[in-house]
């Protein structure tokens, strides 16, 4: 959640990438993978990306598991604003799309989607945006990178890359579909 | 966004737009089956009501338990101003109250501008309508309706209303509406044309960023929206016409005028409506007329603003940055 919270900036050159865009394809395959593997064929996966990133990895992981089961994968968004935990501490942000497929999440295995793993405040708001939406069989949840310092007891299903870091660090993740190339980047916060 | 609402002139054309744009993914909340959000969870809203009001009480009263706010309704007859209460001291009781928010409606001109600026309460003020002189939220249902109409609901966020031509019909000169609704669609970018018979023009109108007619059918073929607006018998104290026979005559929107609508052009009424005065059944009736999704509209534009207020620790920014 902190991840949006600093505001953009220009990157800092000691910023260095942990992973590059092949390695960031490499890594939703193997997701993809353990997706099928876990759900045993994902027949009723249901895909949430959490905005903005979020939705744009779920579209990807979308497609991989398309190639690997030949069937149409529900693929939608989840926005989170109006159930944060910090709503009282900053002005109303702008709300993001909610877009649930037509069919629904009743009964069915929905994998949230989001780009890092941080506090797992963001999570556990998608957890309760869920609720009033439907009753799924099981929630699952797959980040590109989880960096710890977990606040709530919120783990992850499928990991892209654990990266350990320490709070004074930054990780950013810039996706062709929002920032025009695909990195994750570690960086020190400014004024560090 | 500044803390109150009282005028639809005090929006900013990013206010405006990042308001209908809130109210778009609000009324994506209507098609679920649990239609409610815990953002104001705990907030205590009232709505303050002097004047008689049927859809925009309900109206805000739905969107703010949408919003999970306590809402405390308060309505002039069989209450404390019955007795002779003033403006004030009701004030000063909802302040020693805690309440978070005032939706106000008031038969005189100014009294929620007075009740914002006085220093008798903290909370947020909402005008829900005052005597002849603003009903924003109004306003913004119906740029929301028109933007929704004639753009589209996904091609029309982040767009404001340039170039539409919008068309309002009728009693100007006691309404709130028309008068909220200039400003706006200005502020939006659209060109404003009131038509009305002479005496029911306001002073004053040539300062409005508007045009002013007094025939309709020459500004039909040039709307892509008319908004009729109702006779306001009860603010009425002379004879501003002669007859309602000769009133909906020369401006009340039948199935012929209708058709000299370009094709897209959509009909808009902010209710009540009544039937053969301003507007004839035929109209009212059909597809064209969006009277009934304005009254839905109506909620997920008040849920937006009260978010937009409300939802945080001060009032929302709009974002200046290119994203």
């Amino acid at each position: 959640m902190d991840k949006h919270d600093t505001p953009a900036r220009p990157q800092a050159s000691d910023a260095r990438p942990v992973l590059e865009g092949p390695d960031i394809a490499r890594v939703l395959t193997r997701i993809a993978h353990e997706i099928v593997e876990r759900a045993k064929g994902a027949d009723d996966v249901v895909l949430l990306g959490i905005p903005t990133r979020g939705v744009f990895l779920a579209q990807r992981l979308a497609a991989k598991l398309e190639q690997i089961t030949d069937r149409t994968i529900p693929v939608g968004s989840l926005d989170i604003t109006m159930y944060r935990d910090d709503l009282r501490m900053h002005p109303p942000r702008a709300l993001a799309r909610t877009d649930i497929p037509g069919d629904g999440i009743d009964g069915r295995l929905v994998v949230l989607v989001d780009d890092v793993l941080f506090s797992g405040r963001t999570i556990r708001a998608a957890l309760d945006a869920l609720n009033d939406i439907g009753r799924p069989r099981a929630v699952q949840l797959a980040v590109l990178v989880d960096r710890g310092h977990r606040e709530l007891p919120i783990r992850a299903d499928y990991v892209g890359k654990n990266l350990p870091t320490s709070l004074r660090e930054t990780v950013k993740v810039q996706l062709a579909e929002e920032d025009g190339r695909d990195t994750v980047l570690l960086g020190a916060k400014a004024g560090q | 966004m500044q803390r109150h609402l009282i005028s639809a002139a005090d929006l900013t054309r990013d206010d405006a737009v990042l308001i209908l744009d809130t109210a778009e993914e609000m009324a994506r909340v209507a098609d679920r089956p649990i239609k409610k959000l815990p953002t104001l969870r705990g907030r205590t809203i009232v709505n303050l009501f002097f004047e008689d009001s049927t859809r925009t009480r309900i109206s805000f009263e739905a969107a703010e338990k949408r919003l999970s706010a306590d809402v405390i309704n308060f309505t002039a007859k069989g209450s404390s101003v019955s007795k002779g209460e003033s403006l004030k001291d009701t004030a000063q009781t909802l302040e020693a109250m805690g309440v978070d928010a005032v939706v106000i409606r008031h038969g005189a001109s100014g009294a929620p501008y007075r009740l914002a600026n006085s220093g008798w309460i903290d909370a947020a003020v909402i005008n829900a309508g005052d005597g002849t002189h603003q009903h924003p939220t109004q306003a913004l249902l119906d740029a929301f309706t028109v933007r929704r109409r004639l753009l589209g609901r996904d091609a029309g966020l982040g767009q404001d209303l340039s170039g539409k031509r919008i068309t309002i019909v009728g009693d100007v000169l006691h309404s709130r509406v028309a008068r909220s609704n200039v400003d706006l669609l200005h502020t939006l970018g659209a060109e404003v044309t009131l038509v009305a018979p002479p005496t029911l023009v306001p002073v004053g109108v040539d300062t409005w960023p508007c045009t002013v007619s007094y025939d309709l059918d020459s500004a039909l073929p040039k709307s892509d929206a008319v908004m009729m607006l109702r006779v306001q018998r009860e603010r009425m104290n002379a004879a501003f016409f002669p007859t309602e026979r000769e009133y909906s005559r020369r401006y009340g929107l039948d199935g012929d005028r209708m058709a000299r609508l370009p094709e897209h052009a959509i009909v808009m009424h902010p209710g009540p409506m009544v039937r053969g005065m301003e507007i004839t059944a035929e109209v009212a009736d059909s597809d064209r007329c969006t009277a009934v999704e304005q009254v839905a509209n109506g909620v997920s534009i008040r849920m937006a603003v009260l978010y937009l207020l409300l939802g945080g620790n001060e009032p929302a920014q709009t974002r200046t940055e290119e994203k």
